[in-house]
């Protein structure tokens, strides 16, 4: 990265106490991220796909400040302190994310009600709500209207009227479309696209879903038990991705074109436990590669034959 | 498969009625429920009784009239009289004002600080919310019955110091199930978004929980009301609510006993008041429960 | 069709009855699956495709939904007029359910051993042993490890594609001549996913079961399917076999839908959206549904078109005024 990043994650791990015994002390604990490092350049798009159990969910909270991590560090370059308005989060779910007993212009404009400590001038805050409402797309006349009077998209509008209310740097989109038809689904990532290009957002798209983390990212993480194990240019990882998970991750993805082989039924999908991590690299027990030189711990480093930014976690990937 | 499948119904088939709300849904639901009808209408009765008492009563509810004592019911005196000559169908008609307003005072006193605490137990949480939370259980495990009786008598026997120790005996009931609701509600999204603008506590719990727990605590009310008759009645028959000469439905019953071998008349009709009252809040409660209950709309 | 249909849905419209009219989720829908054959059921929510696969089993709420015209047959029995003990025999016995949440399909306090070996008695006349015997090498089918400890253990010890394997297991364990799947991997990641689907099809090929497979996911029933039916706003617009259907679309709205997938859109570019919204199932237009969204809409949409072959020797249908003419799609 050349320019200046936006925001800087230092080896963020997150662990939660579980199974406490007779005195609450705990006995096992969660290992829910296990070192991410990140650096996030403005205006640009970060792709973070994994399954579940890998940690994205966790990334998501920390990264908006509903949870803090237990080590590590977590900078915005713009110094705003997060959790006021420095990242902004757009959910999967328009159904709850939206409060089903506000009307749309409270909805849009709760992050300035809630940041001037609710003194504000009521028609300001409507004028606010009609033109941000007209930015994705609602009719400003429905800024009196409840959610339950919308559509899933439209809600989903909604929810990112109200992330650009808060001016933030970044934007966080928790599988933003996972909940929607595919038809509304393009509808909202064109919408982001267009609004990213508009106010030079940074976006940090968090997604199971690899084709469109493929049509809206620039960079691309792939992470798989807490860990980020391939980072790099969007194109680069997904169509030559290097480390062993990406390539299982990519080649069970159904496609439209020729049908898979159907003699290979995919053995050993089950994720290890995140109480008890596995020693040297996380995946080699589910890994068609694996050999004694899984047992040390891998670090993720660029693949050198590559002049494009593409870091793997993965032993096979540098020869050296 | 069959016991399975029974279980497995996704229960909506992605069905959504076409805007589900406002009075005329609620008017279109009340209707299909003969139940919760009935109980709006012995609530209208009750509340007409209240209101135009003055007018529908025969006699003075105090009159004093040591010649017609105890007599049954006939035409001059419908639900006949009492151990003064006091004309039993009007101290009903009045006595309605007492314990309806009873009922109606200790719900919302009980109801609104019960959710506060509530709302914001369960949005706190930690060590505040374990600290209430305990309190309240020491509450609720005194039988509601004797805690009223015990903190009613500290107070002094009148009407109000009744329904003030009622009230407290209630509110942790509201407690409890407003903070059920508000662990819900703090995990939606909204309030998840709200947290990250940076919002505080105050706007969480005003903005977005307490909206969002309301129905379940109304539908609590409505059955309490009932309850709460019953409760300030029986206090009045032990001495500790209404004072004579007062007309209020439980020391009626009350005072009755002595005579309910032979006079049936004097504690039965204050009696059968109470019961009406009562079942009249309860079906409507449930009628209601019903009807905001979210996953019954569209059916 | 000189195959005889294992199901068989003819003109089926069902409305729900709310508050001031009606849903009318079905409206005319006619669709076959023959024997041993994979025919899949795509569109969007409120498509009526669950509503469809829900009716087919009659599980839909008594008295929640009307029947306005049209019936259904599974094997020969009249669904819509048999009785619940009719139904009870069929469910489970000749035709089986797979839901999307595996978890709830599974009672939470039994050990998965009883539950199946349950369900396997009610249909089928066996003692405990061999219920049991058939329990482990229907599990073994579906590629668990160790199907002897899985039968000791409780549904929330195994993971999610875990459970929906022990469902298929129990689905196939009476070997029924359908299964009706409702989005059955949708809550599943896609390397378990792929598991799943594939043990399901090959079991289905084995046994000659046919599966009527509801989806919204296009690549799924291009991986799944043989035969495709797609849904919009309670009626069928286009059928076919699964290549006709993706590949070569007539229908304008299965364009839209596949011209709206990232998946075949150059990164970056702008996605074609379908504009405006599902119309609500309660006020529908009296003509073609898509109408108001179509980008070939004319005065003759203001009829509803019905499905018909677009030329005499082929199975592939479209109810489309004007269906499109270009040939396969650049997939």
């Amino acid at each position: 990265m050349t320019t200046m990043p936006v925001l800087s994650l230092k080896d963020i791990q997150v662990r939660f106490p579980v199974n406490p015994d007779w005195r609450g002390r705990p006995r096992q604990h969660v290992h829910a991220l296990n070192g991410i490092s990140l650096e996030i350049a403005k205006g640009e798009t970060l792709g973070i796909v994994g399954e579940s159990g890998c940690g994205k969910s966790t990334m998501a909270q920390v990264l908006i400040g509903l949870l803090q991590p237990t080590q590590g560090e977590m900078t915005l370059s713009s110094g705003k302190s997060n959790g006021k308005g420095g990242m902004q989060i757009v959910f999967q779910d328009p159904q709850s994310s939206l409060n089903p007993r506000l009307p749309v212009w409270k909805i849009i404009t709760e992050p300035v009600f809630a940041a001037a400590n609710r003194k504000v001038d009521k028609a300001a805050m409507r004028e606010l709500a009609q033109q941000l409402a007209a930015q994705v797309g609602i009719r400003p006349e429905y800024i009196d209207r409840f959610p339950h009077e919308f559509s899933g998209g439209q809600r989903q509008r909604i929810a990112i009227a109200r992330a650009l209310a808060a001016e933030p740097d970044i934007i966080v989109l928790d599988e933003p479309t996972s909940a929607l038809d595919i038809s509304v689904q393009a509808q909202i990532l064109n919408l982001l696209a267009e609004l990213q290009r508009s106010r030079q957002l940074t976006f940090i798209l968090i997604s199971h879903n690899v084709s469109v983390v493929r049509h809206m990212c620039n960079r691309v993480a792939v992470m798989y038990l807490g860990q980020i194990v391939e980072i790099g240019d969007a194109a680069q990882v997904l169509e030559h991705p290097a480390h062993p998970y990406t390539q299982l991750l990519l080649a069970s993805v159904p496609t439209l074109e020729s049908v898979q082989d159907e003699s290979a039924v995919p053995e050993n999908v089950e994720l290890p436990s995140n109480r008890v991590l596995p020693t040297g690299c996380y995946f080699k027990d589910r890994c068609p590669s694996a050999s004694s030189a899984c047992l040390q711990p891998q670090v993720l480093k660029q693949i050198s034959t590559q002049s494009q930014e593409h870091e793997a976690r993965c032993h096979l990937a540098h020869p050296d | 498969m069959n016991a399975m499948t029974e279980q497995t119904l996704p229960t909506a088939p992605d069905i959504q009625p076409a805007a589900a709300s406002g009075l005329g849904y609620f008017f279109y639901k009340v209707k299909k429920s003969p139940l919760t009808v009935a109980g709006l209408f012995i609530i209208l009765f009750m509340l007409a009784m209240m209101l135009f008492a003055p007018w529908l009563a025969t006699h003075d509810p105090n009159a004093i009239d040591l010649m017609y004592r105890l007599l049954p019911p006939s035409a001059e005196h419908w639900f006949g009289t009492d151990e003064v000559g006091r004309d039993i169908y009007s101290r009903i008609i009045f006595g309605s004002r007492q314990s309806i307003s009873v009922g109606l005072f200790v719900v919302a006193v009980s109801g609104v600080i019960g959710a506060l605490i509530g709302c914001f137990s369960g949005v706190v949480g930690g060590r505040t919310d374990r600290v209430i939370m305990r309190l309240m259980d020491v509450m609720l495990s005194v039988p509601s019955l004797v805690l009223t009786m015990a903190l009613a008598a500290a107070l002094g026997a009148s009407l109000f110091n009744a329904m003030l120790a009622i009230a407290v005996v209630r509110i942790p009931y509201y407690v409890r199930l407003a903070r059920g609701q508000a662990l819900g509600i703090r995990e939606m999204g909204y309030v998840k978004a709200a947290r990250t603008f940076g919002a505080s506590r105050w706007h969480i719990v005003s903005w977005h929980v307490i909206r969002n727990a309301l129905p379940p605590l109304i539908v609590q009310a409505t059955l309490d009301i009932g309850g709460t008759i019953l409760m300030a009645a029986a206090l009045g028959f032990i001495g500790l609510g209404a004072q004579q000469p007062t007309a209020e439905w439980g020391a009626m019953v009350a005072t009755g006993r002595n005579y309910v071998l032979d006079q049936w008349w004097y504690s039965g009709f204050p009696g059968l008041a109470i019961l009406i009252t009562a079942t009249g809040f309860n079906l409507f409660g449930d009628g209601i429960r019903d009807i905001l209950d979210p996953k019954q709309k569209g059916k | 069709m000189t195959q005889n249909p294992v199901l068989s849905i003819n003109d089926l419209s069902i409305e729900f009855p709310v508050y001031k009219g009606a849903v009318k989720a079905l409206n005319g829908v006619s669709l076959h699956v023959n024997e041993g054959e994979i025919v899949g059921v795509v569109g969007e929510s409120g498509s009526g495709k669950s509503v469809t696969s829900m009716m087919a089993m009659k599980l839909l709420p008594e008295g929640s939904y009307r029947v306005t015209q049209g019936d259904i047959s599974i094997l020969g029995t009249d669904i819509i007029h048999a009785s619940e003990k009719t139904m009870r025999t069929l469910r489970g016995g000749d035709v089986a359910m797979i839901f999307q949440e595996p978890m709830t399909a599974l009672n939470p306090t039994r050990k998965i051993g009883i539950q199946m070996t349950d369900v396997i008695r009610l249909h089928r006349r066996l003692d405990n042993d061999a219920a049991r015997q058939l329990a482990i090498s229907l599990l073994k089918d579906m590629h668990i490890a160790d199907p002897e400890s899985t039968l000791q253990r409780y549904p929330f010890e195994l993971s999610g594609g875990m459970r929906q394997r022990v469902l298929i297991a129990l689905a196939f364990s009476c070997n029924p001549r359908l299964i009706i799947a409702d989005e059955p991997t949708t809550a599943l990641d896609v390397t378990v996913q792929k598991q799943v689907l594939m043990l399901l099809k090959a079991k289905a090929r084995e046994l000659k079961t046919a599966i009527l497979f509801i989806t919204h996911d296009m690549a799924v029933v291009s991986q799944f399917c043989d035969r495709v039916y797609v849904m919009y706003a309670g009626s069928l617009v286009e059928a076919g076999s699964t290549r006709q259907v993706l590949h070569a679309p007539r229908h304008p709205y299965t364009r839209g839908l596949m011209a709206a997938l990232p998946e075949l859109a150059t990164p970056g570019s702008q996605l074609q959206a379908i504009p405006g919204n599902v119309p609500d199932l309660s006020r529908l237009p009296a003509g073609c549904a898509f109408a108001s969204r179509c980008p070939s809409r004319s005065d003759k949409c203001n009829q509803k078109p019905v499905l018909t072959s677009i030329h005499e020797a082929t199975t592939h249908q479209v109810a489309c005024w004007h269906p499109a003419l270009q040939e396969e799609l650049a997939v």
